[in-house]
């Protein structure tokens, strides 16, 4: 392994430009002339809009225009759509609700925007956004997911405001084999409903080319491509050859900056109608109310075991909340993305899961760091740690009676698990966590009135999405492949275009990392260009932890195009015959001589195409791939939380965290760390701090980072991390992905530690002191009588 | 519109404002410093973290006319003329102690002022407790953590970075 190769903690290359404070995030941009866009939204959930008098707002200073849901109508700027098609039990399919960018009819959710005020200065333009008179007729909403069928009818197409009426997996076989169980463990479980918050707010940056009838949007997007494609084929803004879409620096994601969002479409259709750049810059609490929510879902599950502890099915059912619109993956994220990891690490002959996704007055729900797998991996974790102490039985030795341990293997429910060794990284997490040491720490704890508990988390994921064939019969809109494509330049140094994304991933290091290895170049000459679609082909962007498993295989297929090439050149330069020439450590040479030419006096020869004939060979040294994995990757590990409660207040504190994980290949460890580290926190800001809350008419309680409690570094302990190594079978480097791991695997390891220190199964997230203080006043009867 | 005059980074600055401009967005849209970020409206995520006459404050809740006559130093304005990073800044990189970046100015602003008020020995549960006004989403804190008791103790042995941004 080099310094600078596959394997090396590679200090990062974008590190320079932010840490003086030169990063080029999207409001750090300005164009001449540009204006800046106010939105004018609602702050009744649900409501008709009666009438809206914006003539005292456009007479403010410095307005020049104020624009309604109404005009864009009539500019047939077409709405936002769900791209994953799916249907209910019945094969009827979900039911899409329209969506404009600019409500015209009704609200349907606190912040809605019904109009955009287009001013010279923000402050202008919120001026004059307070003078905008929006005549609502205000309406009965339902915000609960609980009581969103019996809840008022909030769009026309979908009675019950149900979505989706999905199920996977065989019910009769499941129901038989819980007739015949020894034991049954059920439980509740709200997964609850959080705000991604990446510290950058989304922005959108319009300009217009008149002369040119053109379009440039420059956008918070974790996806530029799927962007453009979107707002060109679907709202209709432009046709796709007259939109480009840049996504500069940009800071955090998390999946909330996959989406295509009314904002940019309404900064495009405004600039168009100005004829001057529109920039929008969301403000924190508006960010609150626009950015999509995650997770929120409702569920009962069920657990069937034998009496020797062994897992014979599992049911589960689940209402998702999708809020007031269907988001653009929203549809995939509690059916596919969620009921496929319900097996866990185990092998579960039979499992049946029902999902009903309903709509209610609250912001648009969609794919959050984990996507459904922190859901799914939260009812099996759980289900299985509560199994273990109703059966009384030793929760590590139960997971390890009901492994996984022969591969490939199928699951009940689509997902084949293709390589992994989980006794290996529960091993190896419960020697680093001391696991053996824990009763008398947690005797000495009690002595000082502190309750210690251990929780487990043997999670696994599917990621690296996706084969093309295989979401695409599961109603994905699009194939899931990336694209590369390595410029290698006369004098030898080379570009890679990606169609991936990095916000925070590291790619301008890791993805060069691995073309100065496979090339032999330095890697100071390698450069990596993601973000724009002028720029680079076609690409699917970052999420779902696929830019290691799909985005880097398409660079090793392009650099293995380049070297095949590379070969051919060399064999006119060697005179040899091309089957002679090798490759290895950047030297083409001719088998069995001392005959050889560097990588770069071939690029140099591939371009002055003087050794060769131009008609036989084309002269240059470029080439393009688009890859297609074969399958999900599908990491897997063991997170170990240990905590102490303080016995007066309620409040935890994570004394210890254990994390094992199987990524497979590794490129950059400490940039794998670093995934893994900010995972975990956002798992850990789920389970002990994090719930936007809905009243019941619809206001969202937790509006800010006043109420909405986000992790800070005292909420947080250092992470003992950790990494065995199954190579992913499915991909040419063996990776498996890392960036979503964290945020998996962490909750259900701190409510299975705390649940385990005060003795009662009844703890929801966020686990706040309160909430365990009172858990534990439940407890106590129980707890006492136990002692008696 | 009011006067403002300060100096930024070594420089005397002027600029006109309203009396409700923020420093943040003097410095952001007036000087076309951008390495100042906003990320909320309640002063708590710490992105804008600036010194002001030698100590920290959170320039989202500063009005740029306060600042009248004031010594502004921003991320900018941290590393050395010629381009030498200043030991924190080398410290963040060293440690992986960003991701996204976004966090990172407000970050190294407010490290800056820890080791003014703790010390150049700082332990991990003072690191912790003294990041309460700076939040991150991305790296978990563990190696910003790390990068801010590494920065701390490269300042303590001096170097011609440190110096110069003094």
């Amino acid at each position: 392994m080099s310094a600078t190769g596959i394997g090396a903690a590679v200090r990062r290359k974008e590190d320079i430009r932010f840490i003086t404070g030169k990063g080029q995030y999207t409001d750090d941009l300005s164009r001449p002339g540009e204006t800046r866009a106010v939105f004018v939204r609602s702050q009744h959930a649900r409501a008709k809009i009666k009438k809206i008098d914006v003539s005292a707002a456009k007479s403010m200073p410095g307005v020049l225009d104020v624009l309604t849901g109404a005009q864009l109508a009539g500019d047939k700027i077409g709405g936002l759509i769900c791209g994953w098609m799916i249907h209910s039990k019945d094969g009827s399919p979900m039911k899409m609700a329209p969506h404009p960018a600019l409500a015209a009819d009704t609200v349907n959710h606190v912040g809605d925007a019904v109009a955009v005020v287009i001013a010279e200065t923000a402050a202008q333009g919120r001026d004059a956004a307070e003078k905008v008179k929006v005549d609502y007729e205000v309406l009965p909403a339902v915000s609960d997911p609980a009581k969103a069928k019996s809840g008022p009818q909030i769009h026309e197409v979908a009675p019950k405001n149900t979505i989706y009426e999905w199920a996977i997996g065989d019910a009769k076989a499941v129901d038989a084999a819980f007739a015949a169980a020894k034991h049954v463990t059920k439980l509740d479980i709200v997964n609850n409903r959080l705000v991604p918050n990446a510290i950058e707010p989304r922005v959108a940056l319009a300009e217009y080319d008149a002369g040119t009838d053109h379009l440039t949007l420059w956008n918070t997007s974790q996806n530029p491509h799927v962007a453009r494609l979107v707002i060109a084929a679907f709202v209709g803004m432009a046709p796709e050859h007259k939109l480009r879409v840049i996504a500069p620096d940009v800071g955090g994601g998390f999946g909330s900056k996959i989406f295509i969002y009314p904002e940019e479409v309404v900064c495009l259709w405004a600039a168009r109608k100005v004829n001057r750049p529109v920039k929008w810059t969301a403000e924190r609490s508006e960010s609150f109310l626009t950015d999509a929510h995650g997770r929120d879902h409702v569920t009962h599950a069920e657990l069937a075991l034998d009496e020797h502890g062994k897992i014979l099915a599992l049911r589960a059912t689940t209402v998702a909340n999708l809020g007031a619109y269907m988001s653009t993956f929203s549809s995939s994220v509690p059916t596919y993305l969620y009921a496929t990891l319900l097996s866990g690490q185990y092998d579960i002959p039979q499992i049946y899961c029902e999902v009903d996704a309903v709509y209610t007055n609250t912001v648009p729900v969609d794919a959050y760091r984990g996507a459904g797998r922190p859901e799914a991996c939260f009812v099996i974790e759980r289900l299985v740690e509560v199994a273990a102490r109703q059966m009384g039985v030793d929760p590590a030795d139960l997971r390890k009676r009901n492994f996984v341990k022969n591969f490939p293997h199928q699951t009940p429910v689509i997902m084949a698990y293709d390589a992994g060794d989980y006794n290996a990284s529960l091993k190896k997490a419960m020697e680093l966590a001391d696991v053996k040491g824990f009763n008398k720490r947690k005797r000495e704890a009690a002595r000082h009135g502190k309750l210690r508990g251990l929780g487990y988390s043997t999670y696994i994921e599917a990621c690296g999405i996706a084969p093309s064939q295989a979401v695409g019969s599961l109603g994905a809109g699009v194939g899931l492949w990336e694209s590369a494509e390595v410029r290698v330049n006369p004098t030898g140094s080379v570009e890679v275009l990606t169609g991936c994304h990095a916000h925070g991933q590291g790619h301008e290091t890791t993805f060069a990392q691995l073309v100065s290895e496979r090339l032999g170049i330095p890697f100071e000459s390698v450069s990596i260009v993601h973000g724009d679609t002028d720029i680079v082909q076609f690409g699917m962007g970052t999420y779902g932890s696929r830019s290691g498993a799909v985005g880097m295989s398409a660079i090793v297929k392009a650099i293995d195009k380049v070297v095949a090439k590379g070969k051919k050149v060399a064999a006119h330069m060697l005179e040899a015959a091309e089957g002679d020439i090798e490759f290895k450590d950047g030297k083409f040479t001719v088998a069995g001589t001392d005959k050889a030419a560097a990588f770069g006096e071939v690029a140099l020869n591939a371009y002055i195409a003087h050794k060769f004939s131009g008609q036989e060979l084309e002269p240059g040294l470029k080439e393009t791939s688009f890859y297609d994995p074969t399958n999900f990757t599908f990491p897997a590990g063991c997170h170990i939380c240990e905590v102490e409660i303080d016995g007066e207040t309620g409040k935890t504190s994570i004394v210890n965290w254990t994390a094992v994980d199987d990524f497979g290949t590794v490129i950059n460890p400490m940039i794998v760390e670093g995934q893994v580290h900010g995972g975990i926190a956002q798992g850990v800001g789920q389970a002990l701090l994090e719930g936007a809350v809905y009243d019941k008419d619809g206001q969202l309680v937790t509006g800010s980072f006043m109420d909405y409690a986000m992790p800070h570094a005292h909420d947080l302990p250092s992470f003992n991390v950790g990494l065995t190594e199954t190579k992913a079978p499915s991909n040419p480097l063996g990776i498996k992905g890392c960036g979503e791991a964290g945020a998996i695997a962490a909750p259900v390891a701190v409510i299975n530690a705390i649940t385990d220190a005060i003795g009662t199964e009844q703890v929801s997230m966020p686990a706040t002191a309160n909430a365990v203080w009172q858990a534990m006043q439940s407890a106590q009867p129980a707890r006492q009588a136990a002692a008696e | 519109m009011p006067a403002v005059s300060m100096t930024v980074n070594g420089k005397a600055v002027t600029g006109d404002v309203e009396a409700r401009t923020l420093l943040v967005q003097f410095l952001r849209e007036n000087l076309r410093l951008t390495g100042t970020h906003v990320g909320c409206d309640t002063s708590q995520c710490g992105a804008c973290v600036v010194h002001i006459d030698g100590i920290a404050a959170k320039s989202c809740t500063t009005l740029a006319l306060q600042c009248e006559g004031a010594k502004v130093t921003t991320i900018e304005g941290l590393a050395a003329p010629g381009g030498a990073l200043h030991p924190m800044q080398e410290a963040f990189r060293e440690n992986h102690g960003l991701q996204c970046g976004f966090c990172t100015p407000g970050m190294i602003m407010a490290a800056l002022d820890i080791v003014r008020r703790k010390g150049h020995d700082l332990d991990e549960h003072t690191i912790r407790e003294q990041l309460d006004g700076n939040i991150c989403r991305c790296t978990g804190y563990h190696n910003i953590v790390k990068a801010i008791a590494a920065g701390a103790k490269a300042m303590s042995t001096g170097g011609p970075a440190r110096q110069a941004a003094e």
